[in-house]
């Protein structure tokens, strides 16, 4: 309960407070965006899976977050960086979708 | 998956009956009041929230070049100066077409323009045009017998020596080039017209320098006085001269050469 009012509480501050993202993140926060993206909806069916860790989650989510920002990071630095965020976006993308097929599975058995 | 909470050794759920249902199982998650782990997954929710909709945000607004790499930048660069040039030639290329365009409506209203000129100093010369300007009226008295072709031919040609431009004769008939006189009764016969004494004969020139050439010893006005004739010259400032030829494209004769 307290994880959706969570998500609530952070859509609407954003939404109020409409900030403007500072240039020097400009680059990663899509692909950080996307990657906790990939991240909750891994614990979410780690969750319905029966295996779901906070600490675990809290990880993962730290993690990929930055690791996508590092990725874009390096990409920037040796010339590749739109191709390399395509990629990373790509590979998040099919998690993503793994991932949501099996919450699927879990909430309506199909 | 490789994703580590899946693969997790120890899976903790907060679920107490342990229900072997993950739908039974978020259900009861969201009925629950919060733990630790609850209150650490609102936390990084929001975080999650708040960017997505900061990033949204960001990226419906009008700043695609604010976060644009510095390759991607340069690109933009140098296709706006790639566009300029190409740009800025086309407008050159096209002020040299007008300028030329201009150029050409220029000489080509100077051509038209001499070329008028050239038409009207022609065509008083062949006789197409009416023409005015100072010049004598000679009037030959006496009769058809007498006066014939022969005085008017001399006097004609006198009268071109001193430099008549435009001759006329009988106010009727131009006289020009082509222009032929035979006998006839009654008369002369100039291209075709007969003219009945007295003779008038229009001339534009100078004024004085035909008056004398008709006025010598053995010129025009002796040689009708010999065959009984009459002539009085009139100079005048203004000869008008309204009769015309037709123009008649030479049959035999082309122009030789370019000029």
């Amino acid at each position: 309960m307290i994880a959706a009012i969570g998500l609530l509480i952070g859509l609407l501050a954003g939404l109020l407070l409409q900030p403007d993202v500072p240039i020097w993140l400009e680059p990663y926060l899509p692909i950080a965006v996307v990657a906790a993206l990939d991240a909750v909806f891994g614990a979410l069916r780690a969750f319905l899976d029966g295996i779901f860790d906070d600490k675990v989650f809290v990880v993962s989510f730290v993690s990929n977050v930055l690791i996508a920002a590092l990725i874009v990071y390096l990409g920037d630095k040796l010339g590749v960086g739109g191709q390399l965020s395509t990629g990373v976006i790509v590979v998040l993308g099919i998690r993503i979708f793994s991932n949501v097929a099996a919450i699927r599975r879990h909430i309506f058995h199909a | 998956m490789s994703d580590p909470m899946m693969n997790d050794p120890t899976p903790k759920s907060r679920d107490t009956e342990r229900a072997p249902d993950g739908r039974s199982r978020l259900l009861a998650a969201l009925q629950s009041t919060g733990s630790r782990g609850q209150v650490m997954v609102a936390v990084l929710l929001a975080v999650l929230g708040f960017a997505a909709v900061t990033q949204v945000h960001a990226n419906g607004r009008d700043d695609a070049y604010v976060g644009a790499r510095q390759g991607d930048l340069i690109q933009y660069i140098n296709n706006l100066s790639l566009a300029s040039q190409r740009t800025e030639s086309e407008i050159t290329k096209l002020q040299q077409t007008r300028d030329s365009l201009r150029n050409d409506a220029q000489s080509r209203r100077t051509a038209v323009e001499r070329a008028r000129q050239q038409a009207n100093a022609l065509g008083i010369l062949a006789g197409t045009e009416p023409a005015v300007g100072p010049g004598v009226r000679i009037t030959v008295r006496g009769s058809a017998a007498s006066v014939g072709t022969n005085q008017l031919l001399n006097g004609l040609e006198e009268l071109r020596d001193a430099g008549a431009e435009v001759i006329e004769m009988n106010d009727k008939v131009r006289v020009v080039a082509q222009t032929s006189l035979s006998d006839a009764s009654g008369g002369v016969r100039v291209d075709g017209q007969l003219l009945r004494p007295p003779f008038v004969i229009d001339a534009i020139g100078d004024p004085h320098t035909l008056s004398t050439a008709m006025d010598f010893t053995g010129g025009f006005i002796s040689e009708v006085r010999d065959v009984g004739g009459k002539v009085s010259v009139e100079k005048r400032d203004r000869v008008e001269i309204v009769s015309v030829r037709n123009p008649s494209a030479p049959t035999y004769a082309k122009p030789a050469g370019t000029r």
